[in-house]
């Protein structure tokens, strides 16, 4: 793994190089250089099987962080890509055609975390959140219990203790 | 464990989070065009005479004991209609098989909202969900029940926090019997449908005509979760 890193190295500036277990490599990549970067994985390093795209909200740094995941089924070693982006203006560039699939992880990112993908297919359609209005609710500045309690009503609790409930029940004499 | 108290809110109040505080100064708000009729707005152009737009109204009694016979014949016909919504849909499974085998108790499971005459909700309920739920639920033939298993259905449960799900089912549609529980055994949906029994055969499970005479409370919570209503306004 850390030859392929440092082959890696030559062509695109990565940094953080971390390897886990000695099959589960990571590091972080230029914005830019990223669909080249996963091309190249891709294509010549073996890198086939697109596990997952997934985002990390750094609220206090500003940024998200935009994490893919890449399987390679001949040596069973996953390599994770770490791309940094502007909170305030969240873009990528999208995947979709190097993995077909990767069209719904984007749609789900731009759903919950509002980081928009240009030219990925069907990304503005709803996939879970149906008419939704508010913020993307995945970003950590938006307050889930304070959007549950102004829009969905409570029913008042009412709690027993299940022993005694369950005697007095069950056994209503004694 | 079955929560004996239905919770019928009868008045038709504005829920908790009711921000708005209705300004609707008409007389009907824009999904009513009068009386009787609903305006289906929320189709486009082209579907409009597809659907009806009639009001659904509450079910004629006939004389007593007919009443009292045709119960004891909706009691012992039970077609379930399973909503896999959340989790505890899972527990529908062993209840059709043979260990619990609910067919003796003259129930069984069909797959379609036109074949079935109980509702059975497994599970919590998400805005997009419930789009589908109010839309099944009218798509069932009367007389029709709705049984809500899992404390989710109920109150929320662990999702009591969420931001896209409903906490009480009750206020979207009708509930007769609810089984309480993160999942519940089959033995206690069990119990909830053997309750469910005893009430159709009291004559007290009137979801049913419940949701017709209060229709507009209904509707209108129903209207302000699901915001992008593109169905008819009653799913006949
Ligand atoms: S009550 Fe528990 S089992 Fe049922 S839907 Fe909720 S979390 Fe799932």
């Amino acid at each position: 793994m850390e030859q392929l890193y440092n082959n890696l190295s030559l062509q695109f500036e990565l940094n953080d190089f971390m390897l886990r277990h000695g099959t589960q490599a990571s590091f972080i990549a230029k914005r830019e250089q990223l669909v080249s970067l996963l091309t190249n994985l891709r294509d010549i390093h073996g890198y086939t099987h697109l596990v997952m795209v997934t985002c990390v909200d750094w609220l206090e740094d500003k940024l998200f962080q935009l994490t893919y995941i890449v399987h390679n089924h001949h040596d069973q070693s996953d390599i994770i890509v770490k791309v940094l982006i502007d909170r305030d203006m969240p873009e990528m560039d999208s995947i979709h055609h190097l993995w077909e699939q990767g069209r719904v992880f984007q749609r789900e990112l731009h759903e919950m975390f509002g980081i928009s993908f240009p030219g990925s297919p069907g990304q503005d359609e709803p996939m879970i959140l149906e008419g939704w209005q508010g913020p993307p609710p995945m970003r950590r500045d938006f307050d889930t219990k304070e959007y549950c309690e102004a829009n969905y009503s409570n029913r008042e609790r009412d709690s027993r203790e299940p022993e005694e409930h369950m005697q007095r029940k069950l056994y209503p004499e004694d | 464990m079955i929560d004996n108290e239905i919770n019928y809110d009868s008045e038709p109040v504005a829920n908790a989070g009711d921000n708005s505080s209705n300004p609707t100064t008409s007389a009907y708000p824009d999904w009513r065009k009068d009386d009787n009729t609903l305006t289906n707005a929320g189709l486009p152009d082209e579907e409009q005479e597809w659907f009806c737009d009639a009001r659904p109204q509450p079910a004629r009694k006939s004389w007593q004991p007919i009443e009292d016979f045709l119960n004891w014949a909706r009691a012992n016909s039970l077609w379930i209609l399973a909503f896999g919504t959340g989790c505890g849909a899972i527990e529908l499974r062993p209840l059709v098989t043979s260990r619990y085998d609910i067919s003796r108790l003259g129930m069984q499971p069909r797959p379609t909202p036109r074949q079935a005459n109980v509702f059975m909700i497994g599970g919590y309920v998400s805005i997009k969900t419930l789009k589908r739920i109010v839309r099944s639920y009218e798509q069932m033939q009367g007389p029709k029940f709705v049984v809500a298993v899992c404390s989710c259905a109920i109150n929320g449960g662990m999702y009591w926090d969420s931001y896209n799900t409903v906490k009480r089912i009750d206020e979207y549609i009708p509930v007769d019997v609810y089984v309480t529980g993160c999942m519940p055994r089959p033995e206690a949906v069990l119990a909830g449908f053997t309750k469910l029994k005893e009430l159709i055969k009291a004559g007290k499970a009137e979801g049913q005509n419940l949701y017709a005479e209060k229709f507009d409370w209904y509707k209108e919570n129903q209207k302000k979760v699901i915001k992008d209503w593109n169905m008819p306004d009653y799913n006949w």
